[in-house]
């Protein structure tokens, strides 16, 4: 019982494919990676849009000028 | 050489080896810009010179035992003696450890390994900046890059080494014999040095030393990634046939190998490699909210943890289980500072200590039953084999030699730098040094300039 389907390299690599793990399961694999994906997606929109607000607030006019003219 | 096709796979497999070595050499690059960038200013040139000077002083030793313990420690002390005869032919008095028309290979496959001797040391000397003395550092450099992290490549990355026969151990790209021997050392040393002054409040709440530097920083991390496909590729035996492997594989297709000569390709390393960088990046970015520092640490986090089975695994899995490895690592990062007070300035122990032994664990799990070598009668890879090894990587070749080193050279006085030089920074007296040097040939040149002629006239 191996997971990639071969417990032993007694075999022809000619007639040998693919060895990654639980082969078969390709489609269960993307789902998982686009959720994976998506949620980064959905997490970074949500925890930008919470810092864009907080930061409009918090800065000082003398203190942006002198940024504005440091460049 | 006997015949062309025979001469063409030598040459092949030398230059193979030799770009490989190239490429690593941006490792070093990178971890030197990555150490300055995270000191301070005062301290910039001490940092710089004690990873620098890890480059000659391992590649010597590597040279005069090093490589000999690679081939002379297989089954040494646990399930046989010294193999004599292989070592015999890596010792440094060998006709083959130099200039040999009859052997082509030695001294590349030797180089090779030297650069993951020098990125073993360089793993340490993140950990210890800005307080630890640069003799003692230079010890520990040769320690784990010509002694304990060989040790664990003949036991545990060698085709018949006794924790690939005995425990199945899987390691194809290094989780546990670079990263998780050198961050486990990296943890003994600094768990006797000491923090930085500074790091941590009076009532031992830890503080944020911010890197001098982040654009460095951030340079220094590309150059690492760079120099890790290098890593990878030095890896594989690039091309072998089956009887040339001699084991349990028929027929006469030529293969690429890891390590262990167990079949796998460029193409699925190359996959995995961008795949779990990507999981890094993408995991770390999110737990740790966008910090930099961490972000560019995570994608070598992520590579990292899923190193031991990249050989094998699905690109999907790679970048899963290089996310996983990122979110665990993080956390236990701040949980073990916040507890036991560690001051690991640049990470290096979570990034590849922390990274490597998680990596081997998941490596177990999901290639369970896979044949970790094309040998008979070995062990398959399973998850006990793998957290014994990442024990023994850890805390056995790692942490332990490292802390009773450390002890030793603390009773002697020879390890922390004392507090004022601390405290001044490592580069104030060079720094005085320069600054008259440069008053005196500014007052030379304007003496010049006065009287009108120059002295060679």
């Amino acid at each position: 019982m191996s997971t990639i389907g071969y417990d032993s390299w007694a075999v022809d690599l000619a007639e040998v494919g693919a060895v990654y793990p639980f082969q078969g399961s390709e489609g269960l694999m993307v789902v998982l990676g686009v959720i994976f994906w998506i949620g980064w997606h959905r997490i970074q929109f949500v925890r930008e849009g919470e810092h864009l607000q907080k930061a409009k607030n918090i800065g000082d006019k003398e203190k942006i000028t002198s940024l504005l003219e440091k460049y | 050489m006997d015949g062309n096709l025979n001469a063409l796979t030598t040459v092949f497999t030398e230059f193979y080896y030799w770009v490989t070595v190239v490429f690593m050499f941006l490792i070093h690059v990178g971890f030197c810009m990555y150490e300055v960038g995270a000191s301070r200013h005062r301290n910039h040139m001490h940092t710089l010179m004690k990873n620098i000077m890890i480059i000659p002083l391992v590649t010597v030793t590597f040279f005069f035992f090093g490589w000999w313990i690679y081939w002379a420690f297989p089954s040494f002390p646990f399930f046989g003696g010294l193999n004599h005869e292989a070592g015999a032919a890596n010792l440094p008095w060998s006709e083959n450890m130099g200039t040999n028309l009859s052997d082509r290979i030695t001294g590349v496959f030797w180089a090779a390994f030297l650069l993951f001797s020098w990125t073993a040391a360089s793993i340490v000397s993140g950990a210890v900046i800005e307080r630890i003395r640069s003799s003692a550092l230079w010890v520990h450099a040769v320690m784990i890059g010509s002694v304990f992290w060989i040790i664990d490549a003949a036991w545990g990355w060698h085709a018949e080494g006794w924790m690939v026969k005995y425990l199945g151990y899987h390691d194809a790209y290094a989780s546990g014999v670079i990263h998780a021997v050198a961050g486990g050392y990296a943890l003994g040393v600094i768990m006797v040095l000491g923090p930085r002054l500074g790091k941590f409040a009076a009532d031992g709440t830890p503080r944020d030393i911010p890197p001098h530097n982040p654009w460095m920083l951030t340079i220094g991390i590309f150059l690492i990634y760079s120099g890790f496909w290098g890593f990878y590729a030095a890896c594989n035996i690039p091309a072998i046939s089956p009887e040339g492997i001699g084991g349990l594989l028929t027929g006469e297709t030529w293969t690429a190998t890891n390590i262990y000569l167990a079949p796998t390709s460029l193409s699925a390393i190359t996959f995995n490699f961008l795949m779990s960088l990507s999981g890094g990046l993408m995991a770390a970015y999110v737990v740790s909210k966008g910090d930099a520092f961490w972000t560019f640490s995570g994608g070598l986090a992520g590579i990292i943890t899923a190193s031991a089975g990249n050989d094998l695994y699905h690109p999907i899995q790679a970048m899963l289980v290089g996310a996983v490895g990122v979110v665990i690592v993080y956390n236990l990062h701040y949980w073990v500072e916040r507890t036991f007070k560690i001051d690991d300035a640049v990470g290096a122990v979570a990034v590849h200590g922390y990274s490597g032994i998680v990596g081997l664990i998941i490596a177990g799990f999901l290639l369970w039953g896979a044949p970790s070598s094309p040998y008979e009668g070995y062990a398959t890879v399973n998850p006990v084999g793998q957290t014994l090894g990442a024990v023994i990587m850890f805390f056995v070749l790692g942490w332990l030699p490292a802390f009773v080193i450390s002890k030793i050279q603390a009773a002697m006085g020879v390890l922390r730098i004392p507090a004022e030089v601390e405290i001044q920074g490592l580069d104030y007296a060079e720094h005085h040094a320069y600054e008259e040097a440069k008053a005196a040939i500014i007052e030379a040149d304007k003496a010049a300039l006065n009287i009108g002629k120059v002295p060679a006239e």
